[in-house]
């Protein structure tokens, strides 16, 4: 198991390695040094002078993947692709473009972030397991139907149209709750409800729809005839067997996405005014700023890769036939 | 003269594709069961029906050509107008001159905001102005209710004309396909009929879905938008598809290194996440488009070239759940007997996987591709949303929403735009996600594929 671990990790350097290489093909090869200079500079002051100064002060004045002047090893780390992509691996971010540090502004943005996306998990995976449970408790039935036709529905509908309904209905209409905006403490509670509601609503549909089927596959297996045929009754069928079997790809499906919880949701943090990383990537992309939007995709994919082998290990604990050689 | 758009091409090429798989499945007892599996549904049947409707606008509008200018006659040469236009547009020519000064409520004769206006007296007062298009039929206000009740009736008198049209032309049918519940048909068809065309005949006269702020019809804009949901939807199949087949297969029949290397790429791709790649891709693109205006005839093909560009990034940042799916039944596939009995006999790698592999995964990629289409259209107004969609120019669901979300803090509140949107999107991505559950059904009620496509999971 640990060798596994450890394999996994060592595996995960390739792999953010490429990452990183992708994001710099996509941000300075396509678009050179020179391009983002005028575009950060405005159309009004660029000059040679001015273009060579921004370079020189962001470190962008060397060459791009080998440096063929200098001695050495100074030839692979003395190139912009070295000085700002593989520094990432040692958690070393920089500066954005208003020169504030992208490291201390992760830390602080990471609360409300956190502060949203963990509700939304929790409180939407218990409401989903539970709508799912009734539908297969009920199933065959015209609750199961309408259920089944409640989520198609729920699914088609557009995220943003929760959000824009929401917003409306609950805080314009009826003022429940303020619109948007965030504070901290006790406040955030007023400030997250309408979030995490609309958070947990707009997944509904498909998260229910799916667990419904591992119920009813589950359902389908020999152990509940014998449980039938031994004359539980259908609830304890349900919840003492089926439930604890069938919670098993749920709890293992939803491990993957654990980890990217700390990523923030772009869509609601950057509706409801949220300072979360969320919202932060979306004023980066906005803005053009690449030194963040880099160190959000490295996080992003470092979370992804830790949720992969969070899974890995999770199926070894609930289900002992798997063993990770 | 007819201007070929690089994504009207390959529409119509994809039409032509359907075309000749339908006439191949036809011919295919074995490849003709599963659809008719799927349309013994009557929910299939009726979303068919609703996404013929909205495939047929989309189409229409798929056709595009520059009008000629009005010229004297002694001049030899014909000039054409910059502006590309579509048969559609040219079918709603109505709709699409009539622009108002700013906002207006569907149906309405009056604009929503004030102005100053001079009475006849010479003074000037602040108040709400006649619009100049909707309603400007009427000689007095008070025939608005009269008026619009007449049309309505006058649609809805249409609407059941073509309808019993419909209806014993589906009797017919029934006689030669028996076991496809038509009522499904007929009552989808009612429905849209009963909505689409008193709107249409209400259209010749007022706003239906009111108008936006500077002014253009709502319902056109809609109409317009269809078009780009679909070629989101169909295009970025075309680059997904082939390097999903190809490197899922790839991998699960070569497996060693091939397999070690296609899963490392899926493995970096998936790991960035999913609007992050697409909006870095799209900006670099954008940037990229906007430094050459030189490739581009006109203002239609640079927005045109924007949407391929969507497309191909959203291609290209989605293929790695299909290629994942196909590795593993791949895999599985390889190991059975007859496929060992085709290398034991010496066929040739290649062959086995056109002969053997291929036409058995494709119950797969079919399924994918039904279901993909939805997300993709969800995926295109978040996209648009965060600014990384199309063009501004082109009309798209995700613009419309983009453009008027403010308008809901405004007193009274804007709704249309945003209500006809969404109400456009809910009927095409929910018949839309009706089919491919049938179409799963159909083909493999087995296939589990949980989950949308990354953009919209964020």
């Amino acid at each position: 198991m640990f060798a596994y671990i450890v394999r996994r990790v060592l595996y995960a350097i390739p792999i953010l390695l490429g990452v990183n290489l992708l994001t710099f093909l996509l941000f300075f090869v396509v678009n050179t040094p020179e391009d983002m200079a005028r575009m950060q500079l405005g159309a009004k002051r660029v000059t040679p002078e001015a273009i060579e100064k921004w370079k020189a002060e962001r470190g962008y004045d060397r060459p791009l993947l080998w440096n063929a002047q200098a001695e050495g090893a100074g030839r692979a780390t003395q190139t912009v692709f070295f000085q700002k992509s593989v520094r990432l691996f040692a958690l070393d971010f920089g500066a954005s473009e208003d020169k504030r540090d992208i490291a201390a502004e992760i830390g602080e943005r990471m609360w409300p972030s956190l502060a949203l996306a963990v509700p939304v998990f929790l409180v939407g995976l218990a409401v989903c397991v539970s709508f799912a449970l009734l539908m297969a408790f009920f199933r065959a039935t015209y609750l199961d139907l309408w259920g089944v036709v409640l989520c198609v529905a729920m699914m088609s509908v557009s995220t943003l149209f929760y959000i824009i309904g929401g917003q409306y209905l609950l805080s314009k209409l009826w003022h429940l709750v303020p619109i948007s905006g965030y504070q901290g403490a006790t406040d955030a509670l007023r400030f997250l409800f309408l979030p995490v509601f609309i958070g947990v609503v707009a997944g509904i549909g498909a998260s229910s729809r799916w667990y419904r089927t591992l119920f009813l596959e589950e359902m389908g297996r020999d152990y509940v005839r014998t449980a039938r045929a031994k004359g539980l009754a259908e609830r304890a069928v349900l919840f003492g067997h089926v439930l604890q079997n069938a919670l098993i790809p749920i709890l293992t499906g939803v491990v993957a996405v654990i980890p990217l919880l700390f990523m923030g949701s772009l869509l609601s943090e950057s509706f409801f005014g949220i300072p979360g990383l969320g919202s932060y990537t979306i004023d980066a992309i906005q803005a053009q700023d690449f030194a963040v939007v880099r160190a959000m995709v490295f996080i992003g994919s470092v979370f992804y890769i830790l949720g992969l082998i969070l899974t890995d290990i999770s199926y070894t604990l609930v289900d002992p036939r798997i063993r990770l050689q | 003269m007819p201007v070929l758009l690089a994504t009207d091409v390959l529409v119509w090429l994809l039409v032509a594709a359907a075309a000749a798989y339908g006439l191949h499945c036809r011919r295919h007892e074995h490849l003709a069961a599963p659809w008719a599996r799927v349309f013994r549904s009557p929910a299939a049947i009726a979303s068919t029906v609703v996404l013929a409707f909205y495939f047929g606008a989309g189409l229409l509008d798929s056709l595009h050509f520059r009008p000629q200018l009005p010229q004297k006659p002694d001049a030899g040469q014909k000039v054409y107008s910059v502006e590309v236009l579509s048969v559609l547009d040219w079918t709603l020519a109505h709709l699409r001159g009539r622009t108002e000064k700013t906002y207006s409520a569907p149906l309405a004769i009056r604009s929503f905001a004030r102005e100053q206006v001079e009475l006849p007296g010479g003074k000037i007062a602040r108040e709400f102005p006649r619009l100049q298009f909707g309603g400007a039929h009427l000689a007095k206000e008070g025939h608005w209710a009269s008026d619009v009740g007449w049309r309505v009736f006058k649609g809805l008198g249409f609407a059941a004309a073509i309808l019993l049209a419909a209806a014993i032309g589906m009797r017919i049918l029934r006689v030669r396909w028996p076991e496809v519940p038509w009522n499904a048909a007929v009552w989808a068809l009612g429905g849209l009929l009963v909505l689409l065309v008193p709107a249409l005949v209400l259209s010749g006269g007022y706003h239906v879905l009111g108008t936006d702020k500077v002014g253009n019809d709502v319902f056109y804009q809609a109409l317009k938008s269809i078009r780009t949901s679909l070629v989101i939807g169909t295009v970025t199949t075309l680059v997904l598809l082939p390097l999903g087949i190809a490197l899922g297969i790839m991998a699960g029949y070569f497996r060693g290194w091939v397999d070690d290397v296609i899963q490392y790429l899926y493995t970096t791709l998936n790991s960035i996440p999913g609007v992050l790649l697409i909006a870095a891709s799209v900006l670099m693109m954008q940037v990229v488009i906007d430094r050459h205006p030189e490739w581009f005839a006109t203002a239609a093909h640079r927005a045109d070239a924007k949407l391929l560009v969507l497309c191909a990034i959203l291609g290209l940042t989605s293929w790695t759940g299909l290629a994942r799916l196909l590795r593993g039944e791949t895999l599985k596939l390889s190991e059975l007997e007859y496929i060992q009995a085709a290398h034991a006999l010496g066929v040739r790698g290649s062959r086995v996987i056109s002969r053997h592999i291929l036409p058995n995964v494709a119950h797969i990629v079919i399924i994918a591709m039904v279901m993909d289409f939805s997300g993709l259209v969800l995926a295109e107004a978040v996209l648009s949303y965060v600014g990384v969609g199309v063009d501004p120019s082109t009309s798209s669901f995700g613009t419309m929403i983009n453009s008027a979300r403010m308008e809901m803090s405004r007193e009274p509140v804007v709704w249309w735009a945003l209500a006809t949107a969404f109400g456009f999107m809910f009927v095409l991505v929910l018949a839309a996600n009706l089919l491919a559950d049938a179409v799963r059904d159909g083909f493999d009620p087995r296939v589990r594929m949980a989950g949308t496509p990354k953009a919209v999971a964020a």
